[in-house]
């Protein structure tokens, strides 16, 4: 992070629940919509491939028709606005690695559910590594 | 297309993933310290907030992070793209120490160690989950081409 960060990740007025809520709806909203964006990508193909078979247009039609996209981005931007208002209350030291991290295990799982990802012991171990490194590094 | 080793192409969108998310969530949050306490009562000002100079870079470089995002989520499963693209805050931490002289704890030291630890595990992987069965490898390589005909 390039902007210096208080010492104090969370401020004496904020009551901790309605801090773990607003985490809670950053990290509950991004997980869908990241679910639903993937669920849409694959759904779609190669967007690689489709580029090269019929252009730029092509790839951004191919997105655009989706409706599993719009449902998607739906939510991301619902995550956008939560972490902008958990951003207004609360430091980014708290928000950025708390959600970060949540998140990478959160997707672990709704990939594996959602998604059939052959989540394996590989990737577990990256997700919690990546999760306690996000936070370490970011707190 | 072979989904085990990925193309320079492809390695250099997994960078921009991992670097423009990063980059703009500090201008999120550089813009919306600056701005006063927004309460539920007033959800407008959330959108007021969206023009401000900070804000407007953060949210430029975000659609970059999006569309970058979108085609390796084409390409890669979930659960591959996401830890690899956490890279992007070890790059971020690197050169605000060599640039900006900023001190990295130890703390952020072991985090740095971990991430790279989990990208190099997750990296070493397949990228992409073949459905719907792992014998038939050979023609789900064929799927991703067959999709794209029916969406003309």
């Amino acid at each position: 992070m390039t902007i210096t960060l208080p010492t104090v990740p969370l401020p004496a007025t904020i009551n901790p629940w309605f801090a773990a809520a607003m985490i809670a709806a950053v990290v509950l909203t991004s997980t869908t919509g990241e679910v639903l964006t993937a669920a849409a990508m694959k759904s779609i193909g190669d967007l690689d491939v489709i580029r090269a078979h019929s252009g730029l247009k092509g790839a951004i039609r191919a997105v655009l028709t989706s409706p599993l996209f719009f449902a998607g981005v739906f939510f991301l931007a619902l995550a956008f606005f939560s972490l902008l208002f958990a951003l207004n209350h609360l430091n980014l030291s708290l928000v950025g690695p708390a959600s970060a991290s949540l998140t990478l295990v959160t997707n672990a799982v709704a990939g594996k559910i959602f998604l059939k990802e052959n989540v394996d012991r590989r990737r577990w171990a990256s997700a919690v590594l990546v999760c306690v490194g996000v936070y370490l590094l970011a707190h | 297309m072979v989904h085990h080793s990925l193309s320079p192409r492809q390695y250099l969108i997994l960078g921009l993933v991992a670097v423009s998310a990063p980059l703009g969530d500090s201008c999120l949050s550089r813009g919306m310290a600056a701005m006063p306490p927004i309460t539920l009562a007033h959800p407008a000002s959330l959108i007021a907030a969206v023009f401000t100079p900070w804000i407007a870079l953060g949210i430029t470089l975000l659609i970059g992070f999006f569309a970058s995002y979108l085609t390796a989520l084409s390409w890669a499963d979930l659960t591959f793209v996401l830890p690899a693209t956490a890279f992007g805050y070890v790059i971020v931490a690197l050169l605000a120490h060599f640039w900006l002289h900023e001190t990295i704890s130890l703390e952020r030291w072991a985090g740095i160690v971990l991430i790279t630890l989990g990208v190099g595990f997750v990296a070493r992987g397949p990228s992409l989950t073949q459905h719907p069965a792992p014998e038939a490898e050979k023609s789900a390589d064929l799927e991703p081409i067959e999709r794209e005909v029916e969406t003309q």
